[in-house]
C-alpha cells in the first residue's frame, strides 16, 4: 500500500463561453499535454491508469468511455470512466493509487457545454421520469425553490447570496482563465431581473468550456517527480437523496458527509482553524453560502454575515473562491471540481499570480454535480 | 507495505427477464437486499457503494446513477458509479475492490443493473448512439451488423465453421437451464437448433446472440479482517485488470481481442498466475455472442489462436470437464442485461467456489475462476480472479 498520495502536475486550457476552434478530444489534448508537461512524465510510459468523468447525455454519445484514452495518451492502457464530479475522479485515482498496485495515474474532466444546443433540456433530464418530469421543472426553478427555502430556515438575506456574485466576480478579474469576471455592486446584482424567483440572473454560473486534467502519484514518484507535491490530506464523497420529494432542502446533507469522510482521514477537528483557502461549489450564489455551513467553517445561518463582513474575501480570515469560483470561471458541468482543485493547486505551490494568497498551507475543494443531484466531493490538500 | 485482501462475502441477484415490471432503482434494490441478507447484513454495516450501469440512454435519465442511487443503497452514503460499456459487469467489482483495498473502506456494496426494455421498441436503437458522431452515425450502424462483421472476420482468419461457433451456444444455454435465475436455458437444445435459427446478418443467427434482458446483481465485499468475522467462506478477489484500445475500433485486428489479453495479464500478474491454463478451474468469459466467448477465451490465454472451439468439441469446456467454461449459462443462457450479466459471473464465481452452486455446482472443488467482460467499440477488456 501506498499512504501517502501527490498531485504532481495539473494542466488546464481555461475556460470560454465558446470554443468553436476546438473539439472536446483537442481542449482535453491541449489540457493533458500541459499536465504531462507540468510533470514531467510521459504518458505512454510512466503512467499506469487514467480516470476521467464525463456523463453520457453531456456529450451526446452512449458509454462515451469510448472516446476516452486516444486524447489523454491512455490507448490500450488501464482506462475507466467515473460518472461524478472531477473530484469524485481525484478521489479514485487516490484510491487506485493507495492500493499500492499504481504508482502514477492521470484525471480528466471536460465540458463542451457550448455544443449541447439544448443544454437546459438535458439537465431536466437528470430529473425523475416519473414523478417529476411531467411537471417541466426547468433547473433553475429548482434552484429557486431550494434557495427560497435555504433563506427561510437560516434567515439568510438575498443581499448576503448577492455579495457571494459580487465577491466571487470580482475575484476573478485577477484570475487570466476566469472568462465571467466583473466588478458588479450589490445593487447591480439585486435589481437585475430574476431567474426563479429568489434566485437572481447574475446569481446563477454560466456554462463554460474547457478542459483540465492532474496527476497523482504515490509518494516515492511524488518526490523524485517535483520539488512541490501537492499531498492529499483527505477524500469524501457522499449523495443525499436523489428524489426531490423528500430531501432536506435546506441543508447540504452531502457535503456535510463528505466533509466528515474527508476531515477524519485528515484528522481535522476544527475546519475554520486548520483550513487557510477554500474552493467550493457556488454554481449558484445561494450554495456558496449553504456550502460553506455544510463544511463546518461556521454555524447554520451565519455564512450570509460572514460574507458580507467581508470575512471570505481574499487576504482575509478564510478566502473562499479566490479563483472567481464557478460565478467568475463558468459551470463547467463535471468538471468543476477539478477548477476548483486547481486554483487549490496553484495557491498552495505559491503559483497564483496576482491572486496569491498569503501563508497557505492547506486548502479544501468541494463541489456539488447540480440540479437535481444531491451528490458532491470534498479534497483536503496541503502542499 | 502488502496489498490490502478484498473478499467477496455476500451475492443476490434477480431474474434475468425480458421485460421486468420494477423500475431500475427497484430491480438495484432487489438484488442489493439479496445480497445483504446472504451474508446478514444491513445498510448499516455498509461504508460505500459502488454501482455499474450502461449507457443512460436504456433508462432515459441523464445522470442515471444518481438517479438510481437511493435504490442501490447509496443514500447518505459515499456512491460513485463507473463505466466502461459492456465491460462495466465485471468492471464494478473492481472499483469496489480499490475501494476496500485502498483502505478508506472496509465494506462495500457492488451493485449492477440493466433496464434495457424500457427502451422502445427495442434497445438496438440505442446503440446507434454509441457510434461516432461525424464517422459513423451517418452510415446508421446496426450492432448486429459490427459483430456479424468481427465473427466473419474470426471465422475467415482461423478457417472455423459455423459448427464450431454454435456448440458455445449449445453448451452455455443448456447450462442455464440449471440457473433459477436463467431467461433462456434450454436443456435439450441442439447444434441445429442453433444452425437453422433465423438469420438476422450473416453469420449472426439468432441463437448465437444473447437475448436483450432486464435485471440486476450485487455483491458485498469486505476487507480480510471483516471478511473473517462474517464468513468461513470468503472468495478472494486475486487479481484484476482492465485496458481500454483506441477509439479508432475500424483500425483494429478484429480476429484477436488485444485488450483483453492486456487486461488479462494485469490480471494474472496481480494473482501471481504464471500457467493460466492450469491455474484457472473456471471460465466465465464474456459471450455476448457464441463467437465472442472463444474470440474472449483465446484472448485470455486460456486457448490457443483459433484453437478455443476445441475446449468445446473436447468437453474440457463443459461442467464436468477439466476447465469448465460459462457453468452458470452465460449471458447466452442466462441473459444479457448488460452491466448486471457481468457482475452475474462474478456471483457465479462465487457461489462455485463455495460450492453454492446447486445444480450448476462444478465438480472437484474449484480452487480459482476468472470472469471476464468486454465492451465499447470492441475496445474494452476487464478481468477478475477469484480464489479460496
Amino acid at each position: 500500500m501506498h499512504e501517502r498520495v501527490a498531485i504532481v502536475g495539473v494542466g488546464c486550457t481555461g475556460y470560454r463561453s465558446v470554443t468553436p476552434e476546438q473539439s472536446y478530444k483537442e481542449l482535453v489534448y491541449e489540457a493533458a499535454t500541459r499536465a504531462y508537461n507540468d510533470a514531467g512524465v510521459d504518458p505512454r510510459s510512466d503512467i499506469d491508469s487514467f480516470v476521467t468523468v464525463a456523463e453520457d447525455f453531456n456529450e451526446g454519445t452512449s458509454i462515451f468511455d469510448e472516446y476516452t484514452p486516444d486524447q489523454i495518451g491512455g490507448a490500450l492502457k488501464s482506462v475507466h470512466t467515473i460518472t461524478g464530479d472531477g473530484l469524485h475522479g481525484i478521489a479514485t485515482a487516490y484510491m487506485l493509487i493507495r492500493t499500492g498496485q499504481f504508482d502514477i495515474v492521470a484525471v480528466e474532466g471536460h465540458s463542451k457545454a457550448s455544443n449541447i444546443k439544448t443544454l437546459p433540456d438535458i439537465i431536466a433530464y437528470a430529473q425523475d421520469p416519473v414523478l417529476n418530469r411531467p411537471l417541466k421543472l426547468n433547473s433553475h426553478f429548482i434552484a429557486g425553490l431550494e434557495m427560497n427555502r435555504y433563506l427561510f430556515e437560516t434567515a439568510t438575506t438575498p443581499e448576503q447570496c448577492a455579495a457571494v456574485v459580487v465577491k466571487n466576480k470580482y475575484n476573478a478579474l485577477k484570475n487570466p482563465l476566469a472568462p465571467f469576471a466583473a466588478n458588479l455592486s450589490l445593487d447591480d446584482v439585486l435589481s437585475a431581473p430574476p431567474l426563479s424567483w429568489p434566485l437572481g440572473i447574475h446569481e446563477a454560473a454560466e456554462h463554460a468550456d474547457g478542459a483540465i486534467v492532474m496527476v497523482l502519484a504515490a509518494e516515492e514518484q511524488a518526490l523524485s517527480l517535483t520539488d512541490k507535491p501537492i499531498w492529499i490530506l483527505g477524500a469524501g464523497w457522499c449523495n443525499d437523496s436523489p428524489s426531490l420529494e423528500n430531501r432536506d432542502w435546506a441543508h447540504a446533507i452531502y457535503a456535510e458527509e463528505a466533509a466528515r469522510m474527508a476531515y477524519r482521514q485528515a484528522g481535522i477537528n476544527n475546519p475554520l482553524e486548520a483550513i487557510d483557502i477554500a474552493e467550493v461549489d457556488d454554481t449558484y450564489a445561494y450554495k456558496e453560502l449553504q456550502s460553506l455551513e455544510a463544511l463546518g467553517f461556521c454555524r447554520d445561518g451565519e455564512a450570509g454575515t460572514l460574507t458580507i463582513e467581508g470575512f471570505t474575501s481574499p487576504d482575509s480570515g478564510l478566502p473562499v473562491n479566490v479563483s472567481g469560483g464557478s460565478l467568475g470561471m463558468g459551470n463547467l458541468l463535471d468538471a468543476n471540481g477539478l477548477a476548483r482543485a486547481h486554483e487549490i493547486v496553484l495557491q498552495l505551490r505559491g503559483e497564483a499570480g496576482s491572486r496569491q494568497v498569503k501563508d497557505v498551507n492547506i486548502g479544501l475543494a468541494q463541489s456539488w454535480r447540480g440540479v437535481p443531484t444531491t451528490s458532491g466531493a470534498v479534497l483536503i490538500l496541503t502542499n | 507495505m502488502g496489498m490490502r485482501k478484498v473478499a467477496v462475502v455476500g451475492a443476490g441477484m434477480t431474474k434475468f427477464v425480458r421485460r421486468a415490471l420494477e423500475t431500475p432503482k427497484e430491480l438495484s434494490w432487489e438484488a442489493a437486499h439479496m445480497a445483504l441478507q446472504s451474508c446478514e447484513m444491513t445498510m448499516d454495516d455498509i461504508d460505500g457503494v459502488c454501482f455499474g450501469t450502461a449507457p443512460d440512454t436504456f433508462d432515459g435519465v441523464h445522470m442515471n446513477g444518481e438517479y438510481c442511487s437511493d435504490g442501490s443503497g447509496g443514500w447518505r452514503k459515499p456512491f460513485m458509479r463507473s463505466y466502461v460499456g459492456g465491460g462495466t459487469g465485471v468492471f464494478v467489482p473492481i472499483q469496489g475492490w480499490y475501494h476496500v483495498a485502498s483502505g478508506l473502506f472496509d465494506v462495500v456494496l457492488v451493485v449492477a443493473e440493466e433496464k434495457m426494455s424500457s427502451y422502445y421498441p427495442h434497445a438496438q436503437a440505442a446503440f446507434m448512439t454509441i457510434f461516432d458522431h461525424t464517422t459513423e452515425r451517418p452510415l446508421r450502424p446496426n450492432l448486429l451488423w459490427i459483430f456479424a462483421m468481427e465473427m466473419n472476420r474470426y471465422m475467415t482468419t482461423y478457417g472455423l465453421s459455423k459448427e464450431d461457433i454454435a456448440q458455445v451456444s449449445v453448451l452455455h444455454k443448456r447450462n442455464a437451464a440449471d440457473h433459477p435465475c436463467a431467461l433462456l436455458g434450454d436443456a435439450n437444445i441442439t447444434l441445429q437448433d442453433v444452425l437453422n435459427s433465423e438469420t438476422l446478418a450473416w453469420p449472426v443467427q439468432r441463437y448465437d446472440v444473447s437475448p436483450v434482458s432486464d435485471g440486476a446483481v450485487a455483491i458485498v465485499l469486505a476487507a480480510e479482517h471483516v471478511a473473517k468475522r462474517i464468513t468461513d467462506k470468503p472468495v478472494w478477489i486475486e487479481g484484476v485488470g482492465w485496458h481500454l484500445d483506441t477509439s479508432y475500433w475500424t483500425n483494429r485486428d478484429l480476429a484477436y481481442p488485444r485488450y483483453v489479453e492486456y487486461a488479462a495479464r494485469m490480471a494474472y500478474d496481480m494473482a501471481g498466475i504464471k500457467e493460466p491454463r492450469k491455474e484457472i478451474n473456471i471460465a466465465e468469459p464474456y459471450d455476448p455472442f457464441d463467437y465472442k466467448a472463444l474470440h474472449h477465451l483465446e484472448g485470455l490465454q486460456l486457448a490457443d489462436r483459433g484453437k478455443a472451439c476445441e475446449l468445446y468439441s473436447s468437453g474440457t469446456a463443459s461442467r464436468t470437464g477439466n476447465m469448465p467454461v460459462c457453468p452458470s449459462g452465460g449471458l447466452l443462457g442466462v441473459g444479457n442485461p448488460i452491466a448486471a450479466a457481468g457482475l452475474m459471473k462474478i456471483a457465479e464465481l462465487f457461489w462455485q467456489l463455495r460450492g453454492e452452486a446447486g445444480a450448476r455446482q462444478v465438480p472437484g472443488h474449484p480452487l480459482r475462476g476468472l470472469a471476464q467482460a468486454w465492451g465499447d467499440l470492441m475496445q474494452v477488456g476487464t478481468v477478475v480472479i477469484m480464489g479460496r
